[in-house]
């Protein structure tokens, strides 16, 4: 086996204890932020030389080095990044643990990027459990009381859904007797549809791993952690949350139910379905309980549920149409990138904003394109693209989600998406509104520092280019997508 | 031969202007600094050397044409990919350098002009960046869909520069009503492209010009595709029926009168039409059509022109005047006859606009009742004011004789009865440039603005007098350029079969017959009669324009109320019509049928929002129920229908 193509992991890994020792030295605690970036620079790095056309197996089989899995590590690399360049003022304020918090956050991206290239279940669930047991300490970070109470939340139905998820595997090997993604498909189909029916353990077991990963990415049924930890995990790590864990969920998912379970048709369009009513579900339940929130955080938090709603419309495309399942995943990819920058740039305005005026409230922002021009300009970009107008990035992603599956008949899903997105503008709008029209509370200026602000403005850059020169992301994206079209 | 990189960077330079100017470095520089003038001359600078070098390329390129690379900007699923291309042929290079040349003359002259403008030089040099970036991207793109964009941001731009000076309603009201009744035309531009769009799977110029060359595509299509376009052309070019806007557009300022209201926008209808000739070639009756509308709006608006009070508002009829004459010679001519003449009136159109800036900067006022006596003060704008006037009115050597000369000659072989509406065109275009000249340069000082002193009126700085010697210069020898052909020659078409040289054309001109008949020679002999009846009435008093107005008092009234097409579209099309009948109707279906239906669903939204979010307890023994409750209902659901 080559060492070297694992090198973006050893990278970070090496990084990751490397903080944690510095921290016992080092006085001036920004150097460990330092550390943490060039780290991620050196693996974000590493993983753009590799990218390629060959797709290598790695440890048995049980890793994948291949455009798609790197597509991923870069996109994770990129949000550590941009999360940890966010996160500067807000972790000045931690008396101690500065040091834990930055290798936690190493870590759980270093799960993360196992997670995109894994192929066999067991690996699978080393990195699923990788990446939350990190999150779950950096939602309790700050140890007060909402965030702890968060913490415990977010670490006890994160067991039952791995407890789920478990399930769903041992199910599935319990079929197939296979535990490696290529092995389960060539089991599957050497069955035929009613020894399936006569036995719906095959069954059974993918509508476990569904809910196991539909927690993940916050589906609904799956999706009541969300606002309670969104709301008491510290402001950064619920941006990363929200945007790295979904997009790891989604990976996984993509790589599994294509991998092992995109062939024969009929059981395509099984999960298929599932994830089209799932996704109707989300965008509803999304929408429309944000509508009502008061609490900004809060009102991401079930956005974010309502984004993971429509990138399912994509998933459910490709279960109908496995045939042209490439382009579905490319857009899929394209919607991550798209969702990655526009939800960060808005957290991360959010992150300046509530730092400075120390509340979460929608109601105080108000007059903030006085007090915060450039702050709030940028968040007015973000939410706009997260209701997909154009020129913003998140235009782009919905119309090529929503183009391909129109083509592969789902029409009916796609008038559901649209009419949520009509929805979703009422909400968005809101704050956009509150932020230009409404009264400021006082007319001192709200300050904010480099860091973030370059962190905004890579963001709101991201999304310009996305959402006007989409074919430079587009082309990643299917190059990608490309790798198990087999 | 110009590298490709650069003919991109001729229509980004000015988008660079814009966004340094209107972005980056407003936090750091006062509004009223003078650093915005020089960043967007300095860039359109630039883009104006770069453009004559593209011209000269294309010159001497073969077939007169030089490929630059596409850009593939997007991929829809079903196989159509749009370009993000340019074309350079002779007909862009040609329009580059207007554009780029009249809008760097603009630019420079307005340094001087929004001198002390209490609004200062940001908002106005941001605007114009944008709109020099935005007709370049129109002039340069290769496919519909992007021409149609730049096309709707041209008009945006004129939108915000007409209404530059917001506070006043009257440049609010003319903004919209420009605004408005471009729209009209657009309409039918965009229907002309998905007509074609849904016809032919293509957004890309060349391509449509191939089938329709191919016959593919013909018909009743091709002329609808075509009379669409030439809406748009209408809307954008003030011809009849959608002149009304462009007058009123002069409540902008001057500069952007000259640059974007004479020279460069609304010079874009006929770009179009030249643009997608090969369409109106094919189909008689759109060409027609254009022939027709461009020759009725020639003489149509020169008679408004003549009892125009204001200065700006006499240029203003006469660039609808010339822009139908465009119009004509593309219908009767071709593509080298209307772009020609857009050419040449580019240089001397926006040299009198300047010029009449250059008046009302030193008596503070547009009216010619209240001026006089001016070409004592004022040599230099007096000068070029009348070098303008000249090539305008078609004199020997000027610009305009050329020009002029070639459209009356296509349209005397083609359309003989709108060549004798031509013919009184020059007389009318003659006289009315003379009017304006002689009220305002000559007789006695009528007390300009409220000082009323004389001795206030003061020539204008260099920074606004070099561009007007500049334009004047090529508005005499532009025309040259076609003396022996050489312009025809470029644009493809073979118009003077015998190749004369440069003086031979030169003079060549007053023996020139067109079917035995010395037509050059006449149009110079009306033109000069124009100008002294102008000379007889205004100068020497022979004739007054009092006892003129009484004689033909009636008609005198139609011509000077516009021909009561305000009123009309205003009066019995807007406020009857639409808001009387239309609107309030709709109003009533707008309040109780779609208010009604809106209310009603958003709120059940939100109260649905309310309710279900109080499931949301914090319990979390309820949060783990409803995960267990949410497999067993999809395992349920996929155990019965799946």
């Amino acid at each position: 086996m080559n060492l070297e193509l694992f090198i973006p992991e050893i990278t970070l890994a090496v990084f990751a204890i490397l903080v944690i020792l510095l921290d016992l030295f080092v006085r001036d605690k920004s150097w460990l932020r330092l550390v943490s970036l060039s780290g991620l620079v050196i693996a974000g790095g590493v993983t753009v030389a590799m990218w390629g056309d060959d797709s290598t197996a790695i440890f048995n089989n049980m890793l994948a080095v291949d455009n798609f899995a790197l597509f991923f590590k870069l996109l994770f690399a990129g949000i550590a990044f941009l999360v940890i360049l966010a996160s500067t003022d807000y972790v000045a304020k931690f008396a101690r643990f500065q040091g834990e918090y930055y290798a936690l956050i190493l870590l759980s991206t270093l799960g993360m990027m196992l997670m995109a290239a894994t192929t066999d279940l067991i690996s699978l669930f080393v990195a699923l459990e990788l990446t939350s047991i990190s999150l779950y300490v950096l939602v309790g970070f700050l140890k007060d009381r909402k965030s702890t109470e968060a913490s415990l939340k977010y670490l006890l139905l994160g067991a039952i859904a791995s407890a789920v998820l478990l399930y769903g595997m041992a199910l599935v090997f319990g079929s197939t007797g296979q535990t490696q993604l290529g092995a389960i498909a060539q089991a599957i189909q050497s069955m035929s549809l009613e020894s399936v029916l006569d036995s719906p353990a095959l069954l059974m077991g993918i509508v476990l791993l569904i809910a196991g990963f539909g927690f993940k990415i916050a589906a609904v049924p799956f999706q009541m952690w969300v606002p309670d930890v969104y709301e008491g995990a510290p402001t950064p790590v619920t941006a990363y949350l929200s945007v790295a864990s979904k997009a790891a969920g989604f990976a996984i998912i993509l790589r599994v139910f294509f991998s092992a379970f995109g062939i024969p048709e009929w059981l395509s369009m099984n999960w298929g379905m599932i994830f089209a009513a799932l996704a109707v579900i989300s965008m509803i339940i999304g929408n429309v309980i944000a509508i009502p929130q008061t609490n900004i955080k809060r009102m991401l938090g079930y956005s974010s549920i309502a984004q993971a709603g429509y990138l399912m419309v994509g998933l459910a495309a490709i279960g109908f149409a496995p045939a042209i399942a490439t382009q579905g995943q490319s857009t899929i990819l394209f919607f991550l990138a798209s969702y990655a920058l526009t939800n960060l740039g808005a957290f991360i305005a959010v992150i300046a904003i509530s730092n400075k005026i120390n509340s979460d409230d929608i109601a105080d922002y108000a007059g903030m394109g006085k007090r915060a021009p450039v702050m709030a300009l940028a968040l007015t970009l973000c939410l706009i693209s997260l209701i997909g107008m154009p020129p913003a990035a998140g235009f782009m992603a919905k119309f090529y989600i929503f183009s391909t599956a129109v083509q592969n008949d789902l029409l009916w899903l796609v008038v559901i998406a649209v009419l949520n997105s009509v929805i979703s503008a009422y909400y968005y709008l809101r704050v956009v509104k509150v932020m230009w029209y409404g009264q400021p509370a006082s007319g001192e200026k709200v300050p904010s520092s480099g860091a973030p602000r370059l962190a905004l403005f890579l963001c709101c850059l991201g999304v310009l280019v996305l959402g006007i020169i989409p074919g430079l992301v587009m082309r990643l994206a299917e190059l990608a997508g490309k790798m198990f079209a087999f | 031969m110009i590298p490709y990189q650069l003919v991109w960077l001729i229509m980004l330079l000015p988008l660079f202007s814009f966004i340094v100017n209107g972005l980056i470095v407003r936090p750091f520089i006062k509004p009223k600094s003078r650093v915005y003038g020089y960043i967007t001359v300095g860039a359109i600078g630039v883009s104006a050397v770069l453009s004559i070098w593209a011209l000269f390329s294309v010159m001497s390129a073969s077939h007169h044409e030089i490929p630059v690379p596409d850009v593939t900007w997007m991929v829809l699923e079903n196989g159509v990919t749009i370009h993000l291309g340019l074309i350079l042929d002779s007909l862009t290079a040609v329009m580059l350098v207007v554009v780029t040349v009249v809008s760097l003359m603009v630019q420079i002259y307005s340094l001087g002009y929004m001198h002390g403008d209490e609004a200062g030089y940001y908002r106005y040099y941001t605007w114009m960046s944008l709109f020099t970036f935005s007709m370049l991207g129109l002039v340069l793109s290769d496919n519909l869909l992007f021409t149609f964009v730049f096309w709707e941001m041209v008009g945006l731009c004129s939108y915000l520069l007409i209404g530059f000076w917001f506070h006043r309603k009257s440049a609010a009201d003319a903004a919209k009503k420009a605004f408005i009744v471009t729209r009209i035309g657009d309409f039918g531009f965009l229907a002309a492209i998905l007509i074609l769009f849904f016809n032919t799977g293509t957004f890309d110029i060349a391509a449509l010009h191939g089938l329709v060359i191919a016959g593919t595509l013909g018909g009743t299509v091709l002329m609808w595709a075509a009379i669409g376009i030439f809406a748009g052309a209408v809307g954008k070019s003030a011809q009849f029926p959608l002149h009304v806007w462009l007058p009123d557009a002069m409540e902008g300022p001057t500069p952007v009168s000259a640059l974007i209201h004479a020279a460069t926008m609304v010079a874009a209808g006929v770009f179009l039409v030249a643009r997608m000739f090969p369409l109106f070639e094919y189909s008689t009756a759109a060409l027609t059509t254009v022939a027709i509308i461009g020759g009725f709006t020639a003489i149509f608006a020169a008679t408004m022109g003549l009892v125009m009070n204001d200065i700006k508002r006499v240029l203003a009829y006469s660039t609808v005047s010339q822009l139908g004459y465009m119009m004509l010679g593309l219908a009767t001519g071709g593509v080298a006859v209307g772009i020609f003449h857009l050419f040449t009136h580019a240089f001397f159109k926006a040299l009198l606009f300047l010029g009449s800036g250059s008046v009302s900067h030193s008596t503070g006022t547009f009216d010619m009742r209240l001026m006089g006596g001016l070409r004592k003060t004022m040599p230099w704008t007096y000068a070029t004011f009348l070098i303008g006037s000249l090539s305008l009115a078609g004199i020997w050597p000027l610009a305009g004789f050329w020009s002029k000369d070639e459209i009356l000659i296509s349209s005397l072989a083609n359309q003989p009865v709108l060549f004798w509406l031509a013919m009184i065109t020059v007389f009318l275009t003659a006289f009315y440039m003379f009017r304006a000249i002689f009220m305002t340069f000559h007789g006695e000082y009528r007390g300009g603005d409220e000082s009323g002193d004389y001795k206030h009126t003061h020539e204008s700085p260099l920074v606004m007098v070099g561009p007007l010697v500049l334009l004047a210069i090529l508005a005499v020898i532009a025309g040259w350029w076609n003396v022996a052909g050489g312009f025809n020659e470029v644009m493809g078409a073979h118009g003077h079969e015998e190749t004369r040289g440069f003086f031979g054309g030169l003079f060549g001109a007053f023996t020139h017959t067109v079917q035995g008949v010395p037509l050059p020679l006449i149009s110079l002999l009306v033109g000069l009669f124009g100008i002294f009846s102008a000379y007889t009435i205004y100068i020497k008093k022979w004739i007054t324009a009092e006892s003129l107005g009484r004689v033909f008092g009636p008609l005198y009234t139609l011509v000077s109320r516009k021909y009561f097409f305000d009123e009309l579209y205003e009066n019995i099309i807007v406020k009857l019509a639409l808001m009387k009948g239309l609107f309030t109707g709709f109003t009533l279906f707008d309040s109780k049928g779609i208010d009604g239906t809106v209310d009603g669903v958003s709120d059940v939204v939100i109260s649905g929002g309310q309710a279900i979010r109080h499931a949301q307890t914090g319990q979390l023994q309820l949060y783990g129920l409803f995960i267990g409750i949410g497999v067993v209902i999809i395992s349920l659901c996929v155990y019965f229908f799946g």
